[in-house]
Formats: structure tokens, sequence, C-alpha cells
């Protein structure tokens, strides 16, 4: 047998006092850690194996199993720390590139956190949710500001494709596919209940989900899976994906072993196999050529709904998104660094981009000053954890937020970013049916529409408290933020003061 | 008398309280500044001696073809660089000192001059700009490139009045009595910081909208950078600088009726909108959705002047007491009722408008 340089990264922990061999977390584990050994009348674990996504430890009907971090160490390295040395060791061993999924977890700054709010004493009242009516509907697209009156003189309603939400926050795209089909059922029916919009990602519309198309964003990437004519008109917009925060400049891969049956049928693939996306849309080599797809997307669907462009954010992300506003998308979508992933490659994954906080302020400053903000929304995803992000997001200038981490983990996800490996003990990220069925798409819509509703009356008390009730009085609002502990330079990007100023 | 090291309007932000007041006879009849200042002053607590001011319309008959600059020279040596630059793009018809009195409260006041002016014909039509544009964007010029030179009037056959200290002997100093006018309104300051610069003092006007404003609304800076994005300034960062410029936007440059701005500033409830007829329903969703920037939020009692009417307004909760009163052809509007009282005893009429109900006010059609 080979050395294995690496050593197990968790460890699990069984208390044999509580433990009564009931083999629960045998049986949910699709890693196959555990196991009931007959010669020794108890549990055992393959600790190598374990990706610490903790099914087991809530399923445990004794409360028998933790999973700790492994405490062997190796030799201390603030330079070579350990999670470096494991890589060099799985690449040499297998000659590939490292795989990951979810957002980067490393160190990186999380402006949220070093944003705060403001709230109203004394010269102005604050307003209480509770007692007086408070709005958070929104409505994304692109919005004339010019006045058209009938020969009565009565205005015009000029405004159309537009998507209204009673709440600014959508679930952002996740393919069927690389998410399960009770995921995708939980996903189609809160938005439906919540009055907000799901996104099918990039692998096409379950035909038992277009009944929920009038609160489904379709979206066109550059494998173009599943996009046809019926699909583009299910949808009440449509999103061309040109990019993804988690890996900013590649395409995606969703291997064959995910395209079973009915992802193949979605998808319009052979089943088992590969499912690649380009980097590039093959006829999008330039900005001209976006806008050409823009209208044939709006061509083919009468112009009846509104177009989505979503970004990664990059370093030039001002200057990509104010060309994407002159070119006839509604809306625009970004999507920053530390956003999730089916799957990316780690290396890109932690290192490409920029986080969302200043390119979305950036980027709404751009659109201002070229006068061309209401031409289009802004919509930003990239680690929306709570509903204080929510507010600074669109205090900064968002219209709305996507999210999809958040909302896989109100389904059960406990991030333990594997969901490459299609083995999802908690029936998001896989297509395993014995597994897809651990999820009940009436539980987890509901959990999401809890969770919806949670953040809905959290954004209401923080707006009341600062005396605005209306969430477009919130938008671009930044004297309503400071920062702690931002430099300057920070702070000049962000636009907003230092908190003391 | 600035303290040295504060900051003084457009530095900083500065919150403030206030009264306001305002009277307009629909029959054009026009009467001395006398009572709007009697008004205003019954409300004297409601200020605090940082600013006063006044805005008269009807004023200057004899030149009301032609916009009135009321400028302020904070720095005398740069008089002679915004007189250059008048002469270069107005044909100045006549010009004057405005006429003061000494007053023991009113003091440390800048050089105050009046300006009857036209735009050069050959500079108008160059700008491709009609004569509201581009005399408004020679008044931005001058105030943000001339330091210590500032406009703060610019209307026609109208004119703001106004200073540091209470609005009652700001009307003394500016010889209110001698002015006439078919309608007048009138502020009263409490800011809660102000190192007390003339040109922070109310009303706020740009060309012949002037806007009195009593609150501190919640949605500044959203409404602020929204209307930036068309070419206007917020140099004072005042909430009645950016109702202002508001106002002239839809109005003037987006062609809105009044009410319909009013249903823009102060738009009702979604949820009211709701229960509405359809054709109410849908130019308020059309009006929501267009200008959703512009909702201001926060407690406001305003009163908007323009040519021919004033319009008083409301937050939608309204947060501000504002109550309007009616006394044959003439119509008052106050902060406090007592106001009112104090030059009408004897009302036909007085009632407290709801949160987001414009009462808009205009002269009788000849």
């Amino acid at each position: 047998m080979p050395i294995n340089y690496d050593d197990n990264t968790y460890e699990v922990l069984r208390d044999r006092e509580r433990c009564i061999n009931c083999r629960v977390c045998e049986r949910q584990c699709a890693n196959l850690v555990h196991k009931y050994s007959a010669e020794l009348s108890r549990m055992t674990a393959d600790c190598m194996s374990c990706v610490d996504c903790q099914r087991c430890v809530s399923l445990c009907p004794t409360r028998a199993l933790k999973i700790i971090k492994n405490p062997n160490v190796y030799r201390e390295n603030a330079n070579w720390n350990s999670a470096a040395i494991k890589s060099i060791y799985k690449q040499a061993g297998s000659g590939g590139v490292l795989l990951s999924s979810m957002g980067t977890p490393e160190p990186y700054p999380v402006y949220w956190d070093k944003i705060l709010i403001n709230a109203s004493q004394v010269t102005n009242p604050s307003i209480d949710p509770l007692r007086e009516p408070m709005e958070t509907r929104v409505s994304l697209g692109h919005i004339s500001q010019d006045i058209e009156r009938d020969a009565s003189g009565r205005l015009v309603n000029t405004v159309k494709q537009t998507l209204s939400l009673d709440v600014p926050i959508m679930f952002s795209a996740m393919s069927y596919g690389s998410i399960s089909y009770n995921a995708h059922k939980s996903l189609a029916k809160a938005a439906e209940k919540l009055g907000i919009y799901y996104n099918t990602g990039e692998g096409g519309l379950h035909k038992d989900f277009y009944g929920y198309g009038k609160n489904t964003i379709v979206q066109v990437a550059s494998g173009r899976f599943g996009v046809f004519k019926d699909y583009l008109d299910a949808g009440a917009a449509i999103e061309i994906k040109m990019g993804q925060g988690a890996k900013p400049g590649i395409g995606g891969h969703l291997p064959g072993e995910k395209i079973v049956e009915d992802v193949s049928k979605t998808r319009m693939i052979p089943m088992g196999t590969d499912a690649i996306s380009p980097a590039p849309h093959h006829d999008i080599y330039s900005i001209e050529d976006l806008r050409q797809l823009v209208f044939s997307l709006k061509e083919a669907t009468n112009y009846l709904k509104p177009v989505i462009v979503k970004i990664a954010a990059v370093h030039n992300v001002a200057a990509i998104a104010s060309g994407i506003a002159r070119s006839g998308a509604d809306i625009i979508a970004i999507d920053g660094f530390r956003g999730g992933t089916g799957a990316a490659p780690t290396r890109i994954r932690d290192n490409v981009g920029i986080p969302i906080e200043l390119a979305l302020a950036e980027v709404d400053e751009r659109l201002r000053r070229e006068g061309i903000r209401n031409d289009v929304s802004l919509v930003v995803g990239g680690s929306i954890r709570n509903s204080a992000d929510i507010v600074k997001a669109v205090a900064l200038g968002a219209d709305a937020v996507y999210i999809a981490t958040g909302a896989l983990l109100a389904l059960g996800c406990h991030l333990c970013r594997s969901c490459h490996l299609g083995k999802c003990n908690w029936g998001i990220a896989t297509q395993n049916p014995e597994l897809v069925k651990r999820l009940n798409p009436e539980v987890g819509s509901e959990r999401l529409v809890n969770l919806i509703t949670a953040w809905k009356h959290e954004i209401e008390e923080m707006m009341g408290g600062m005396g605005i009730n209306s969430i477009e009085a919130l938008k671009g609002n930044r004297l309503m933020l400071r920062g702690v502990g931002l430099s300057q330079k920070e702070l000049d990007i962000l636009g907003i003061k230092h908190a003391g100023e | 008398m600035q303290k040295e090291g504060q900051m003084r309007e457009g530095q900083v932000r500065i919150p403030s309280g206030c009264a306001i007041s305002g009277v307009i006879n629909r029959d054009g009849r026009r009467v001395d500044g006398g009572a709007i200042a009697k008004s205003i002053a019954v409300m004297h607590d409601r200020s605090n001696g940082l600013g006063g001011g006044f805005a008269g319309y009807g004023i200057y008959p004899e030149y009301k073809d032609f916009y009135a600059f009321h400028i302020f020279y904070t720095n005398p040596t740069k008089k002679s660089d915004c007189e250059k630059f008048l002469e270069e793009h107005f044909e100045i018809i006549n010009l004057s000192k405005i006429p003061t009195r000494k007053h023991p409260k009113i003091t440390n006041e800048p050089l105050i001059w009046r300006y009857f002016v036209m735009p050069l014909p050959t500079k108008l039509s160059d700008s491709q700009l009609d004569g509201d544009e581009y005399t408004l964007r020679c008044v931005f010029k001058i105030n943000t490139s001339f330091d210590g030179v500032y406009v703060f009037s610019s209307g026609k056959n109208m004119g703001v009045f106004k200073a540091v200290g209470y609005p009652e002997d700001v009307a003394e100093f500016y010889r209110l009595d001698g002015y006439s006018g078919y309608s007048w309104v009138a502020h009263g300051r409490y800011p809660t910081n102000t190192p007390g610069w003339w040109g922070g003092a109310h009303p706020f006007a740009v060309l012949d909208f002037s806007v009195v404003h009593n609150g501190e609304i919640s949605s500044y800076d959203a409404n602020r950078r929204f209307i930036e994005m068309f070419g206007y300034k917020c140099t004072l960062q005042t909430d009645t600088e950016v109702i202002t410029y508001i106002w002239d936007y839809l109005v003037r440059r987006k062609k809105l009726t009044l009410n319909e701005t009013a249903e823009v500033i102060a738009a009702p409830f979604w949820e009211k909108i709701k229960t509405m007829n359809e054709s109410d329903r849908e130019r308020l969703t059309y009006l929501r959705t267009v200008y959703s920037s512009l909702l201001i939020t926060g407690p406001f009692s305003i009163i908007v002047g323009f040519e021919g009417g004033l319009l008083a307004l409301n937050d939608r909760l309204k947060l501000r007491s504002m109550v309007v009163g009616e006394k044959n052809d003439t119509v008052y509007i106050a902060s406090e009722e007592s106001a009112i009282r104090e030059i009408e005893p004897s009302l036909d009429r007085v009632w407290a408008p709801s949160g987001g109900e414009a009462v808009l006010v205009k002269l009788y059609e000849k």
C-alpha cells in the first residue's frame, strides 16, 4: 500500500457510553465513514473520508457524536501551514487541479463587518414598524426618467419589463444538476410564496417547475444547457451569466455522474456526459457582442422580459458595468469573490476577484457619475449573510441582493464545502436519489420562507430606527453608514465616512 | 460670528428644526412684508436666532421679465470677478445694493447686492439651453467657483431675503415693509449647530422656486445622490436645498404637475395605492416606480413658493405640525395655528392637512 502523505482533517469522536449501535450514522453517511464492526460489536469510523457535514451528529439519537479538527500537528510553520502542505501532497499524488466548493474560507476582509448603520435620536423620530407601514417593495429593471403624456394629458406608463419584489432579496443561480430536484423545488415554492424570484442557474428548467415561471429567472450561460424557446418564455426574466464570483474568468464543469436521466433531459445533453460550460460565451468576445445577445433574447421573447447580465466582481468592474448598462441590459447582477459555487478550482476561488462591497460601491458611484444609474438596476451577491448585510448593501446603492449560500444553509447545508463530490448527505448538492429524498421540499420551502420573513422584519426594524419607512429612501443613502477600522482609501472607495465623523 | 474651526453648511451636514409660515392673496392683492414678519415672530421659540428668512412674490413688477439675483459677498474683493462673469453672460439691466437698516441683533453682514439680468442672446443661443436652464447653470457656476460669493435668489419678480438672526429681526433689517407681494413665505431656523453663515439660512431658492422646510429628512443622501446625476450640486448639504432641486427637476425639467410632484416626494403607501381606483393606482404606481429615489422620508413640512402660487405639504406620516387657514381670498399656512391667528384672528376655515396631502393655492385665473 502506498504511503498516504495526507492526514485526516477531522476526527470522529464517539461517546461509547452514549452510543447504542443503532447504526443511524452508518446509514446516513454517503462518505462511508461509519461502519458497524460485528467483530468488535461496536461502531467504527474511517476519519479519512469525513468532510464534517455534521449529518451524523445531527441525526444521532443519543448525541454520541462529535466531529473535531484533527489535533495532529505538522511542525509549525507560519509560511508553510498545514493547508499549504496538504495541497502539495494532494497534487503530487493526483496531478490535478485542486477543486473546492462554496465560497472562499480564506480570511479576507469582510467589509460588511466594518460598516455600521445609523439610527435616529431626538432631531428626527424613529418609526415603529409594528405601528406604521414599512415598505420593502422594489422594482427592478430599466426605468426611463422621461415622461410621456397622452392626448388628454394623462401620464403614459412606459415602465415595462420590470421585476417586482416584496422584499429586495432573490435566490441566486444554482443549476438543477449542481443541486437536487428537491432543492430546486424548495426554492421555487418559497419564491412563489414570498413574492420574489429564484434562478434556474445554467442547467435548464425541469418540466415540473414551469408552473413557478412567474417567480423564476431563467439563466442563459455559456454552455446554453436547456435553452430553448419555451424555457425563455417560461421565466419572468432572463439572466445572461457572464461570470461567477467564485470563479471569475472560467466556465463550469458538471461531472458525468451528476448527469442522471432527469438532469440530462433538462440540460438537453446525453446522460453521463460531462456538462462543460466554456469560459467565455463563444458568441461574446466583446461588449458589442453582448448587446447582440441581449437583444436576441429580447426579440425571442417579444420584449416582454427584463434581461439581467451577471458578472463576477473583478478589478475593472465599474467600467464593465458601465458598458453593460449601455448594452440594453435591464439589470446588472454582480457576484463578489466570496460567493459560493458547486465546484471551482481552489486557486481561482481563493485568489481571483474582489469583494462585493467595494465592487458595489464603485459601480453605483460610476453609474451615477455617468448619469445612467437609473438605466439599470443593481443586484449584488457573493456572501450576503444576514439582514444587516442587506441593509448595508442597499445603503451603498444596491437595488436588491442575491442569496444562495444562505438559502442552502436554511435547507440544512452545513458548509462542508464538498458539493463537487456529489455525495451531499443533506440531499442538496447531489443527484443520488437516496440522498435527494432526505430533503423534503415542503419543509425546505417553509424554512426558506421563515428565513426571508425573519430578515424582512429585521430590515424593517433597522429602517424604522433610521426614520426611513420605504426601502427606496435607503437605496444609495450612504450617509446612513459609517466605517470602523477602515483606511481612508477604503472609506473613499466605499463612499462613506468613518465612525465619529 | 463664525468661530474658528467650526464648519458651515456645505462642509458638514447640520440638522435643524424650524418654524414656517406662508400667506397668499388669491386675488393678487399685494401686501407688504410686515404681516408675514408678525406671523413668524409668534413662533420665536421654534427658532434659535441662527437663521431667518423670507421670500416675496410679485415684489418686482417693474422688472418682472428679468432674473433678479440677490448676492452675498462675504469676500468683497470677489465682487468684481463676479460682476465680470455676470457681464460676460447676462445683460445687466439694473444693479444696486439691497437696502438694509442697521439692526443691533443682525451683525457681521456681508455685502448684499441685487442685479436684474437677462441672458445675453448670443450666449444663450450658443448654449442651446432655454433661459431658465442657462441662468441656473450660471448660478451654480458662480456659487461653486467664486469663493465668498453666493447667489441666494435668482427668480423673476420674486426675491429671497435671509440672514443669521431671528426672522422678525431679519425682516426689519431688510426693510420688508417696503416691498409688496401677493404671496410671502417665512422661515425661522433652529439648527443644532451652525456657525451662522448667511447662505445657510432659508428660504432656499432656485429660479422662482423657493422652499421653506421644517424637518430632518432621513432620505437625504438617497435623494442627493440621485438628483446630482442631473447637474445639481448640493453644496450646502441641507434638506431644503435638495428638496428645492427635486422640485425644480420634476416641475421645470420633467414637466410634472405640482400635485404629481407632491405625489412623488410624499407618495402614498403601497397598501393605500392598492385600494385606489384604477387611474389613480396606475398613475401612482408609475410615479413611485420611476422616481423611487425622490421619495422623501422622515419628518418634514414644506411650503413651496412659485410664480402664481404656494404649495404646502407634509411628510406622509405627518411627523411635523402644519395648519392651513382661509379667510376670503387669503390662505395662510403655518407650523402653528397661533401664527395664523396672529395676523387673521377670524378665519373662515382652519384645518390640518393630513400627511402627504398637498395643499395647492394659486392666484385666481384672470
